[in-house]
């Protein structure tokens, strides 16, 4: 419930205050975004199977988006930036289709 | 990264996420709506704190997407790849431009060499319409008037009052304002008087003749010309030589199409 609330309150937020990126953020926000979804439907799944901590959430989290920036900024150091937030994306991707095809299983049974 | 599906073994066993929870659900879909009805723990509201900074940062991310360009944030190789693109494409277009004003200027000078081809055309068309008798003319030269009171001036002495006229330049002339003297024009004598191109005409005889006054004028008076062959005793006419600045030849002719000569190059 607070869960969800904080989500809301989060989107709203941002819809309210509409504020800048700032410059040096610019590159990493998106890839840091994603990472933060598979962090978060990793939590949910770990949640329907009954595993869910909270220490192990906020760790993932912020380890999540930290190695995606970091990846990121290496990337654009090595002059490869955009392969490798290509291939971060991609494996961002899978991991979170996997994830929601497990929460699905529990959700709908199916 | 760490890995959120797969910490089995921090917690081997599934711990409810709310440990008030008299009876812990084991099915996932009862656990997750147990969770949504009851305010939560401190586990969700650490989720909720995460939530709502991934909720903010998303709208942020997905605002500025849409608000800017696709240039702000680029990385340099990209830039450098727009830069790439961009030049290309104005050199294409300037490549069109300078086509496009190849074509123009062809076109231009095409109308101004026809422009002037007309114009020489008509010039052209001017001065042989003044030499053939096709186009009333004006300009300076002389009025001869030949009286003849006892009849004795026939076609022979104003044929050559008129070839001496022709001789000193003459460009245009015209009997009695009646006949326009050209190439053609043939004198005939007849029962008093001179038929020129089937006109007759009688004395008194008026030549206009355009052409330099003074050069006209000299060219009839001198010694056996046509004022003394006209003055003769046998004749006994008179000659009026009168020099203008203002001579009008209002008379024309039809062209007459060639019936056997053609323009042909010879020799």
């Amino acid at each position: 419930m607070i869960a969800a609330v904080g989500l809301l309150i989060g989107v709203l937020l941002g819809l309210i205050l509409q504020p800048e990126v700032p410059i040096w953020l610019e590159p990493y926000l998106p890839i840091a975004v994603v990472a933060a979804l598979d962090a978060v439907f990793g939590a949910l799944r770990a949640f329907l199977d009954g595993i869910f901590d909270d220490k192990v959430f906020v760790v993932s989290f912020v380890s999540n988006v930290l190695i995606a920036a970091i990846i990121v900024y290496l990337g654009d150091k090595l002059g490869v930036g955009g392969q490798l937030s290509t291939g971060v994306i991609v494996v961002l991707g899978i991991r979170i289709f996997s994830n929601v095809a497990a929460i699905r299983r529990h959700i709908f049974h199916a | 990264m760490t890995d959120q599906p797969t910490p089995a073994p921090k917690q081997p066993t599934p711990a409810p996420p709310t440990p008030p929870a008299p009876l812990p659900p084991s099915d996932g879909r009862a656990r997750l709506l147990a969770a949504l009805r009851r305010p939560g723990s401190r586990g969700q509201a650490a989720a909720a704190v995460l939530l709502a900074i991934l909720g903010f940062a998303a709208v942020t991310q997905v605002k500025a997407n849409g608000k800017d360009d696709q240039y702000v944030g680029a990385r340099q190789g990209d830039l450098v790849q727009y830069i790439n693109n961009l030049s290309l494409a104005s050199q294409r277009t300037e490549a069109e431009i300078a086509r496009l004003q190849q074509t123009r200027d062809a076109l231009r000078s095409d109308t101004r060499s026809r422009r002037t081809a007309l114009e020489r055309a008509r010039q052209q068309a001017d001065t042989l319409g003044i030499l053939a008798g096709t186009v009333p003319v004006v300009g300076s030269g002389v009025r001869v008037t030949v009286t003849d009171e006892k009849g004795g001036v026939g076609s022979n002495q104003l044929l050559e009052g008129l070839e001496e006229l022709r001789d000193a330049g003459a460009e245009a002339i015209e009997l009695n304002n009646r006949v326009r003297v050209v190439a053609q024009t043939s004198l005939k004598d007849v029962d008093g008087g001179v038929m020129v191109d089937g006109t007759v005409l009688r004395a008194p005889y008026v030549i206009e003749a355009i052409g330099s006054p003074h050069d006209l004028a000299t060219a009839l008076d001198f010694k056996g010309g046509f004022i003394d062959e006209v003055q003769r005793a046998d004749v006994d006419g008179t000659v009026q030589v009168q020099e203008s600045d203002k001579v009008e030849i209002s008379t024309v002719v039809e062209p007459a199409a060639p019936q056997y000569a053609q323009p042909g190059a010879t020799g």
